[in-house]
């Protein structure tokens, strides 16, 4: 039966709600509830929150994102090559040193505008 | 079974222009960290002797009779080297080298000398010759993403200047709906056919119209939305809004060099798309391609929108921009000339002849606005041009060249451009099209004569400024729109070896 195979689909719209709600829905029932105004203040990583968390932020974030992305894609398409270099064999190993060669310009590039440093 | 490519199976030796463009602006992008400012006269030259080693490599290979069949491929037939793409790289190539020649004084004299304009400059034109050698839409996409993102930093090079940065948002927004049109389209596509190859897609249009499947209606909505998506590029009505506004916010420089790379891009993935991916498309009783009446329809909108509005502008910058519409309407005749069966390299031809002719004279037209415009990007109304011809004789004669190729007076590469345009047209018979392209040529004969009366019989103080790069291109720019004028056999032979649809 071809069906057998979607109903698995089926069990995972019925099932995901299900997972979702009930912990949440379980920890607000068995939970004490004894707030204070240091547990009621905004999660900062620890330190104690400064102001509203309505006000504007430095753009500078976005090119700190930007970089992180490079690496993190360089990453992701590095783990399987590694995986399967043995196969993959001189191709393989050229295109990976243009990539890495490519995402080296915008590094070098960015480095040398002061883009890494925080002003 | 996947197989373990190898090496040679690249091809790499066949995509030379592209692969040392592309390496030399890379190269460039990390050299010009090192060059101190005030030296980027340094970085311009580089880039000037990047797209030179190019243009040459290009052009050694040019005219070379090759077709479809023995056409190469490189990198699994992603990219396609044949006589189009030599003449679509030598295009680009040549518009490339014209705008950094005219870029340079004016970047010195308005403080935005920054060596990232040419490096974003090499790299959209890498973009815009991939679109001629793309051989799937894939290829086609991440050009068109290439030659699009460094013009809308460009665009908004003068910074903190409000038009500057109005026009690069515009044009940005703008852009990236389109390029989600295209996506689309392209997504719709292969839907129809299961490949984004052209010659996947060619076959897949036979079967799938041999068959009589419904899909075919599938294909003909991809088609529809990347004819829009790439409508947007060249500046097609009715995708031409964007036009005017970014055209007069930009730096003059850079509307020099992108009014004529964007168009080449954009026309280029279209010959592609609909001679060689979708010319046998013809619906049941029906004559010609299931597109060409779309086209021609496009065409001639685009045709009477530019050069009706285009007569009521008083800025230069404004004016071109209307009168590029116009033109993108003539060169769409030729491309709706390709839907019919036997036309369609004829058209792809006049195609390429166009461009090349309009690449020359149209940089050449902006390049005097160039001259013209104040430090402060003001001075660039058709009242600023009064006593040019007094003032600076040779400048004046010049931009008389160009307007008149512009408005296809004979012995001007724009008549022959034209002539071309026209004879497919009516080689196909598209007749009422063509007669409105002759038509709506005389009307735009108004305003091109009104820009050179206004320099030649109006008194004014004429002021420009002219330093010897810019002198320079605006005289290759000259010397070709006349040199191609006289000798159009010129053109004809650079597009002679051209054949992308099967069977003509």
């Amino acid at each position: 039966m071809i069906l057998n195979e979607w109903v698995f689909v089926g069990l995972f719209f019925l099932l995901g709600p299900v997972l979702l709600v009930v912990p949440i829905a379980l920890s607000k029932w068995l939970a004490p509830k004894r707030p204070t105004p240091i547990k009621q203040d905004a999660y900062e990583c620890g330190a104690e929150p400064v102001g509203l968390a309505w006000k504007q932020f430095r753009a500078e974030y976005y090119i700190f994102a930007l970089v992180f992305l490079v690496f993190d894609v360089e990453l992701v398409f590095m783990f399987p090559w590694a995986l399967a270099y043995n196969k993959l064999g001189l191709f393989a190993l050229f295109e990976m040193v243009i990539f890495v060669l490519l995402l080296v310009v915008a590094l070098v590039y960015t480095w040398r505008k002061g883009a890494l440093e925080w002003s | 079974m996947f197989t373990v490519p190898s090496l040679s199976d690249l091809n790499l030796a066949a995509t030379l222009p592209a692969t040392l463009l592309a390496l030399g602006a890379s190269v460039l992008l990390v050299l010009d960290l090192f060059v101190p400012k005030g030296r980027k006269a340094l970085t311009a030259w580089l880039a000037l002797a990047v797209l030179g080693v190019s243009l040459i490599v290009a052009l050694l290979s040019l005219g070379d009779v090759v077709d479809l069949g023995t056409g190469e491929g490189a990198f699994f037939g992603l990219y396609i080297a044949d006589s189009f793409t030599d003449a679509v790289s030598v295009i680009v190539l040549v518009t490339a080298m014209l705008g950094v020649a005219v870029a340079y004084n004016y970047l010195e004299r308005t403080g935005m000398q920054r060596g990232e304009y040419y490096v974003l400059l090499l790299f959209s034109a890498l973009g815009a010759m991939l679109m001629g050698a793309a051989g799937d839409l894939v290829t086609v996409f991440v050009a068109l993403e290439l030659l699009s993102i460094p013009l809308y930093i460009l665009s908004g090079f003068r910074w903190r200047d409000e038009g500057s940065e109005e026009s690069a948002l515009k044009y940005f927004i703008l852009g990236a709906f389109a390029s989600g049109f295209l996506v689309y389209g392209i997504a719709l596509i292969y839907g129809a056919t299961g490949t984004t190859a052209f010659g996947g897609i060619w076959a897949a249009t036979r079967d799938l119209l041999a068959a009589d499947a419904a899909t075919k209606y599938v294909l003909l909505l991809g088609a529809g939305m990347v004819l829009a998506g790439l409508g947007f590029k060249v500046a097609a009505v009715p995708f031409h809004m964007w036009t005017p506004d970014v055209y007069q916010g930009a730096p003059t420089s850079v509307v020099a060099y992108m009014s004529v790379a964007a168009k080449v891009g954009g026309f280029a993935a279209l010959v592609r798309v609909l001679a060689w991916g979708l010319p046998d498309f013809v619906l049941s009783g029906q004559s010609a391609a299931a597109w060409q009446s779309t086209v021609w329809l496009i065409a001639a909108l685009t045709m009477i929108l530019g050069n009706v509005v285009a007569v009521a502008q008083n800025n230069l910058k404004r004016l071109l921009a209307y009168s590029s519409i116009a033109h993108a309407g003539y060169i769409l005749i030729a491309v709706a000339a390709m839907g019919t069966a036997g036309v369609a390299n004829e058209a792809a031809r006049a195609v390429v002849i166009y461009l090349m002719a309009y690449a020359f004279t149209n940089v050449g037209a902006f390049a005097v606005i160039v001259a013209v415009e104040r430090d402060d990007g003001g001075h660039t109304d058709i009242d600023n041009v009064r006593g040019l011809a007094k003032e600076q004789p040779v400048l004046a004669a010049s931009m008389a060249v160009f307007m008149l190729s512009l408005a296809g007076v004979p012995l001007t590469a724009g008549f022959v451009g034209k002539w071309f345009v026209f004879k497919a047209g009516l080689a196909a018979d598209l007749v009422p099209v063509t007669v409105i392209g002759v038509l709506t040529s005389a009307i735009s004969a108004y305003y091109y004569l009104r820009v050179i009366w206004f320099m030649y019989f109006e008194e004014g103080e004429g002021k420009a400024q002219i330093a010897w790069p810019l002198a320079w291109g605006i005289s290759v720019a000259a010397i070709g729109t006349l040199i191609l004028g006289f000798f159009p056999y010129l053109l004809s032979d650079m597009a002679r070896g051209i054949a992308l649809a099967f069977g003509g």
